[in-house]
């Protein structure tokens, strides 16, 4: 039956699929974080709305919806509706490229693309112009100050990101998401590149503007960071997109370093999908963990240390894993 | 502090926050779960009666003298003989405490001669209207079945079941101690002692 349907119509109900369990997935891992970041300050975290708060991202959907979307009178409103949507595409399309799972009927994910990493930086790199339009399109102080960091921010730590996942491609041998999961059958990644996952880590962390790198947002100093002046349906775009980011960045540590949907030795009779997830979820919680447990960088410190010491780190973590390949094969 | 130090200090850090997960959380699910408080908490007024159903209050005014905070009006007036309101010579013709001006000091019932206006724990008042804090004899005085205790703990037809007796975790405050027992009592203590020392 397969065979007769349009290959268009498969994409377009994958695509569905996985939008609707990666909404689903970020509704929850904010309630996720919520509850965790709870119990680690002594709180018992949102309780009210259904069973264990279950029904509480339901709740704040239905706010957003119905709050006021405002925009300043001297912002500039074709940029300032568009970024929210730059943001959000962005780090909606990333997850066309993720594989999450594979059966003998073929790859779980929409699309197997053959440079999915790359494609995946692509989007990510792209989605940076949202939060940098949405801070400088807002006519207003605080905004700029966060896009301003934010642009640093981003080029400082993405160039320490891509050296880091440099490493993993030489061992791999290719740019395919699926290729990569396949080299780690016998040995995930994170054994031999175990500088370059923890380069990976904490950039990712800066890539997704979180504690204790979010000096993007920075409450306490820029109010809210670029999304200081945006209300309502906007304002849930940018957290949409933030949490996607985040799930998105957990699912590519788990692909790169974790082995993906392999199974750790000996426990190959449960399925990839459910070691998928809860590998991704692990560095989720790692996320939260972070954000309760690490006070915010000062901002030279931050550029100190993506320049100074993870730059030149991941360099020298990728010459040697370099030259140890072309020596080995 | 090198490399190893910075590593030791984060890895304290973050198995401190983890142990924090785990811990029994010391919330009190509020409007479900209710705090014991003291007996003689200083809460919401009342006027209190003899066991005859007849008015403690004689219009005397010393607790609206007494009130620091100007919260309390008193006009009095003459019992009628063929209807007493108290066993005095006057009653309270009008008494109404503000309860936004009320700082709930107890001041009141200390001036009180006849024990006729007692703070009860009752603390939840929260109301829509600023007007509605005024609180009148309508909603101030007890229902003649309530009894005749002078002091919030000593009421016989006992406290309503809506002030706060719901017995579910053990207060912040030991009853039985006192303020001894909390953790800025005990600071006190040792603050105490080293001026003593």
């Amino acid at each position: 039956m397969l065979d007769q349907t349009p290959w268009w119509l498969i994409v377009l109900l994958k695509s569905a699929i996985v939008l609707a369990v990666v909404i689903t997935t970020f509704a929850y891992s904010m309630l996720f974080e919520r509850k965790i970041m709870a119990w680690m300050q002594l709180r018992p975290g949102p309780n009210r709305v259904g069973p264990w708060g279950l029904l509480q991202p339901a709740a704040d959907a239905a706010k957003m919806l119905f709050k006021e979307d405002l925009t300043p009178g001297t912002a500039d409103p074709l940029i300032y509706r568009l970024a929210p949507f730059i943001s959000l595409l962005c780090a909606m399309g990333a997850f066309a490229v993720i594989p999450f799972s594979e059966s003998s009927a073929g790859l779980w994910g929409v699309a197997n693309v053959n440079a999915g990493i790359l494609v995946i930086f692509a989007l990510t790199s792209i989605g940076v112009y949202g939060i940098s339009l949405a801070g400088w399109s807002s006519g207003s102080k605080f905004p700029l100050l966060g896009s301003v960091r934010s642009t640093a921010q981003m080029i400082s730590y993405e160039l320490a990101m891509t050296m880091s996942v440099i490493g993993v491609l030489i061992l791999a041998g290719t740019t395919s998401l699926v290729g990569i999961v396949h080299a780690q059958q016998r040995v995930w990644f994170i054994l031999p590149q175990i500088v370059g996952f923890l380069i990976y880590i904490i950039t990712a962390v800066a890539e997704t503007n979180r504690a204790p790198f979010d000096l993007v947002e920075a409450e306490t100093e820029l109010v809210g960071g670029f999304h200081t002046e945006y209300s309502g349906l906007r304002f849930g775009l940018f957290f949409i997109a933030e949490y996607l980011n985040m799930i998105t960045v957990s699912c590519i540590a788990t692909l790169l370093f974790l082995g993906g949907w392999n199974a750790p030795p000996g426990l190959g009779f449960v399925p990839g999908l459910i070691w998928f997830v809860l590998k991704a979820g692990l560095f989720i919680f790692l996320y939260i963990w972070l954000r309760t447990t690490l006070p915010r960088l000062r901002y030279d410190r931050l550029m100190n240390f993506g320049w100074k010491v993870l730059l030149p780190v991941a360099t020298l973590n990728l010459m040697l894993t370099a030259a140890i390949v072309a020596y080995a094969g | 502090m090198g490399f190893f130090g910075g590593v030791a200090a984060l890895a304290k850090g973050f198995a401190t926050t983890l142990q924090f997960a785990f811990q029994k959380k010391p919330t009190i699910q509020y409007p479900s779960v209710k705090k014991q408080h003291a007996p003689r908490f200083h809460g919401l007024h009342e006027l209190r009666r003899y066991a005859d159903g007849k008015e403690r209050c004689i219009g005397c005014e010393l607790c609206a003298i007494a009130c620091p905070a100007n919260a309390i009006t008193v006009i009095g007036a003459e019992n009628a003989p063929d209807d007493r309101r108290s066993p005095g010579e006057r009653y309270a013709a009008r008494y109404e405490i503000d309860e936004l001006r009320c700082i709930f000091c107890g001041l009141c019932e200390e001036a009180c001669p006849t024990d006729a206006i007692v703070l009860t724990p009752r603390f939840e008042m929260a109301d829509y209207r600023r007007g509605s804090f005024v609180y009148a004899k309508d909603r101030l005085l007890v229902p003649p079945e309530a009894g005749v205790g002078t002091a919030p703990d000593e009421r016989p037809g006992g406290i309503p079941s809506d002030v706060g007796q719901v017995i579910e975790r053990k207060s912040t405050v030991d009853i039985a101690a006192g303020y001894g027992a909390t953790h800025r009592g005990e600071i006190l203590k040792t603050e105490r002692k080293g001026l003593a020392g």
